[in-house]
């Protein structure tokens, strides 16, 4: 009998018979992965006009990227800002997390919708709020300021890994560590995170992402010499489309792949 | 700090110890104290701020003008209209797109779909500009799509994909798409593969099956993911602003217009408010509609 | 309702591999109409895999299946016209429990009428009556239990099948429900197939039991039989307890321990053999031993108290353990042997059972 007559599932449906379905989630698996990814060869086209297949391969749009001094340090701000966002927002939210989970005061509960804020409330919003009160304490365009607005956009995000971690996680590791000597603190350190790990490199990630991919807060509070480059990106999107935008969006996309990938191996390896 | 009223004759050292238990726990709550600092000064706090300026008018004077305007100018009612529609209409797409997609992955064997995963949460690794980009490159008049459909012969004359709303659509459906498959697929992947036996075994053929069994119990997923989607889209910047070309204007769009051409907090605080708001609003209605249908739900006979 | 038709079940070779493991090995097997027939074994036996293939389920490797003349076997689950009561009860939980129960009947295009006079009728049959607008969260595991089995035999099929329906009910309900599910098969008729590990189960509640292990039938029979006369040595120990004890042939006759044994009438199973010994059917003997009893003796190591009953373990000559049980009543306390002492004892002839001593045990 051939593929197509078998039956496939409880329902002894034949996969002929739903050979429309495979097409479908085929096309829209295609529509989900392929439009980011033909960035990347067509950055390596010669013509003004990004074209598949580039009939001409060529790496002007680099060389214009990285002869830019603007787009160097757009880059270089970009990298800073999601390091420290990922320094401060990491351990912020893992000691949030943990501290809510293990201390079950009733004040928990209220305390943990607040560190999930920041997903509800419309970006724009946030964008608007932060610029105005940073005009005020003098932090616009401030590295400093985008972090901190960075990484109260990611806390949501290390709050919930973490949390859902240290759920599945047998937290009778810690209370036996700690019947054995060490202090809670040490205990947390040399058995419970160690063992959390692959949620904390991933939350580390997400925090980096978060930061390193965000354009409405950069564009209202990162400027001049430290102007993101998600915000150059946008501007020069407005006013033409620069075929050095695609390289650019190349690198982003390679940066973020690698650090996905990379979570995955230490987060895992064993 | 015990607190509590002694009956009889409390156990030894019970204050003490009642003492040192609240002590640790009130430690450990300490713990999240700095985040939730952090959250509080970056973002309670100037939210908070703007609520309070969206009700000054521009002379400094405490007024609900700024309300008032919402109402009264028929721009401002035509962009929650459009905003609306928009998210609606996206979220539809998402939902006729992503449905048949995730149900696919979830009937796969584990380790295959797995696989097909990373290519659903792929594009949530790159930037909302990267992917907006990407759309705005494949649509534009020299872009891919109007190259390979005149090659083709399809059409000869270029097609204006992009700089309008369907541009826009599409755009934002490629962005949503994973934030609807995610939830939609974890709530297909746990359903008991033994309710559809008992369906087939019942007489129900895979047609019956599906639509009496499994589609029944894949909604909490699917509703959860159309609300997330929709919010989203309810607050939706970039895209709209790249790929509408000035005539789609959502009101996010509107109101980092009213800032940075118009220098009108007042206005845009009172447009962000409404939209906070708004959104709040569909959650706690959302919220209620779950809870009304585990109470009152189920199909009669 | 009443009593409804049934049907036959006539397995033919069949057969199912997964890789190298043989799940089912060319099993043939007739179910008698109307009969409750189950299918016992440890698990990974096969017994749930062979209902599966009733079911429809699991397509065999080869074989045939025939309820009644039909042959069903390449037929699809949804048109086979069965019952089923899974494990897990599988109950929709979008569905109310009336509407769990009227599922099948409106696939089968029954009248709104009709419907639901028959889903009272079924939930009356399970003790139910008036659970039809619960929600099946609601429900305790006994009553899921209940509304599950509802579903499965209201549409009157007329073949009955049942995985472990009761495991996971505690274990006073589960006797109760035992007894519940036999009344409920008396009453309608069909042809019923139950997949059980517990052989108490098995044998208090089937008219036959097919002993299934790594996907061959050990033995059918009627469950007296089963237990009195085991074909081998695995059903001997996976019903009952038993313990075994070499045994020599010399011209024709069989000897323990020197003693000449005294057998029913009947064949005698041939090459080497094994005495089996049902703790149970053990008697202590004082005095003298009638003449007609195989005896035993040995010397008592412990005697232990067990409420109900009692517990005597002995060793015998050669160094073999074994166990007596009988009942604690005040006498036979009063008459133990002391840990210690010499006890005789006896076996009659009838609880004398051979077996071929074939390492086809696990």
């Amino acid at each position: 009998m051939s593929w197509l007559d078998r039956p496939v599932s409880e329902t002894q449906i034949t996969n002929r018979s739903r050979i429309w379905l495979y097409l479908l989630a085929a096309v829209v698996l295609a529509f989900l992965v392929l439009p980011t990814l033909i960035v990347i060869p067509m950055s390596f086209s010669a013509s003004q006009y990004l074209e598949f297949p580039p009939r001409q391969w060529s790496l002007r749009w680099y060389a214009n990227y990285v002869n830019s001094p603007s787009w160097m340090q757009a880059t270089a701000t970009s990298l800073k800002a999601g390091f420290l966002t990922t320094l401060l927002a990491t351990p912020l939210g893992t000691m949030a997390a943990y501290g809510l989970f293990v201390s079950r005061l009733r004040a928990a509960k209220l305390v943990l919708p607040v560190l999930l804020t920041p997903i509800i409330v419309p970006v724009i919003l946030v964008g608007i709020g932060v610029f105005y009160a940073y005009v005020r304490l003098k932090l616009v365009n401030t590295l400093t300021g985008l972090v901190l607005a960075h990484s109260m956009l990611a806390m949501p995000l290390v709050v919930m890994v973490m949390s859902s971690a240290l759920k599945s996680y047998d937290m009778n590791q810690e209370m036996v560590a700690l019947s054995l000597g060490p202090s809670r603190p040490r205990a947390f350190l040399r058995v419970t995170l160690p063992q959390i790990r692959f949620a904390v490199v991933t939350s580390a990630v997400l925090a980096f992402l978060t930061s390193f991919d965000e354009v409405v807060i950069a564009m209202f509070v990162s400027g001049g010499d430290n102007s993101t480059l998600t915000r150059n990106m946008f501007n020069a999107l407005r006013d033409q489309v620069d075929p050095t935008i695609a390289a650019i969006s190349t690198v982003m996309i390679v940066i973020s792949s690698l650090l996905v990938v990379l979570a995955q191996k230490l987060g895992k390896s064993r | 700090m015990t607190g509590g009223v002694a009956t009889g004759k409390a156990g030894p050292n019970a204050a003490g110890l009642r003492r040192d238990a609240r002590g640790e726990r009130i430690a450990l709550f300490g713990l999240s104290l700095p985040a939730l600092a952090l959250v509080v000064v970056t973002m309670v706090i100037p939210v908070a701020w703007l609520f309070w300026l969206s009700f000054f008018a521009d002379d400094g004077s405490m007024s609900l003008v700024n309300y008032r305007r919402l109402i009264e100018q028929p721009s401002y009612r035509r962009i929650f209209l459009a905003t609306f529609e928009i998210a609606a209409s996206a979220t539809a797409i998402c939902v006729l797109l992503g449905y048949p997609l995730a149900y696919f992955l979830s009937q796969l064997p584990q380790r295959l779909a797995n696989l097909c995963m990373i290519g659903v949460v792929m594009p949530l690794w790159s930037s909302v500009l990267v992917r907006t980009y990407a759309w705005l490159v494949l649509l534009q008049r020299q872009g891919l799509i109007n190259g390979w459909g005149m090659k083709l012969g399809l059409w000869d004359q270029p097609l204006t994909l992009v700089h309008n709303l369907g541009g826009t659509l599409i755009g934002m459906v490629h962005i949503m798409l994973p934030f609807l498959i995610l939830p939609l697929y974890g709530s297909m992947r746990a359903i008991d593969r033994d309710y559809l036996k008992a369906a087939a075994n019942l007489g129900a053929g895979p047609t019956q099956a599906f639509w009496r069994v499994f589609l029944p119990l894949s909604l909490p997923g699917l509703f959860a993911g159309g609300l997330i989607v929709f919010i989203l889209c309810l607050g939706f910047y970039v895209t709209p602003a790249v790929l509408g070309g000035g005539k789609v204007i959502m009101v996010a769009n509107r109101i980092a217009n009213d800032i940075e051409i118009f220098f009108n907090w007042g206005a845009a605080s009172a447009l962000g408010v409404v939209l906070l708001v708004l959104t709040l609003i569909i959650l706690w209605a959302a919220s209620r509609l779950v809870r009304l249908d585990r109470v009152f739900g189920g199909h009669g006979p | 309702m009443t009593r409804g038709a049934s049907l036959p079940i006539a397995v033919r070779q069949l057969g199912k591999s997964y890789g190298p493991v043989r799940a089912l090995d060319d099993i043939d097997l007739d179910i008698h109409s109307g009969e409750f027939l189950t299918l016992l074994g440890p698990s990974g036996s096969g017994k749930t895999t062979l209902l599966m293939v009733l079911a429809g389920f699991t397509r065999p490797d080869h074989g045939s299946l025939k309820f009644g003349d039909a042959e069903v076997i390449r037929l699809a689950p949804h048109k086979r016209d069965v019952g089923m009561v899974f494990q897990n009860y599988a109950l929709f939980p979008h569905m109310n429990v009336a509407a769990n129960i009227a599922f099948p009947l409106r696939l089968r295009r029954v009248a709104t009428v009709e419907t639901a006079r028959r889903v009272e009728q079924a939930l009356d049959m399970v003790q139910l009556a008036g659970y039809g607008a619960r929600r099946i969260e609601q429900l305790s595991g006994g009553q899921r239990q209940r509304v599950a089995l509802a579903r499965a035999i209201v549409f009157e099929p007329r073949i009955l099948l049942m995985d472990e329906p009761l495991s996971a009910l505690d274990k006073q309900l589960r006797e109760h429900m035992q007894i519940e599910l036999r009344r409920l098969h008396d009453k309608l008729g069909m042809t019923t197939v139950y997949v059980t590990h517990d052989q108490r189960e098995a044998l208090t509640m089937s008219d036959r039991v097919a002993v299934i292990n790594r996907g061959r039938i050990m033995q059918l029979d009627a469950p007296r039989r089963l237990y009195e006369q085991p074909a081998n040595r695995f059903v001997a120990e996976f019903i009952g307890e038993s313990t075994f004890l070499p045994v020599e042939a010399r011209d024709g006759a069989f000897f323990y321990a020197g003693e000449k044994l005294k057998l029913p009438d009947g064949p005698a199973p041939d090459g080497r053999c094994l005495l089996m010994l049902r703790p149970e059917r053990l008697q202590i003997l004082d005095g003298a031993a009638p003449g007609d009893v195989n005896v035993l003796r040995g010397i008592v190591r412990n005697v232990v108290y067990q409420g109900d009953s009692f517990l005597l373990q002995a060793r015998l000559a050669d160094g073999s353990e074994i166990g007596v049980r009988g009942i604690s009543t005040r006498g036979a306390m009063a008459a133990m042997p002391r840990p210690g002492e010499a006890v005789m004892l006896g076996l009659g002839p009838d609880d004398t059972v051979l077996l071929r001593d074939d390492s086809g045990s696990p």
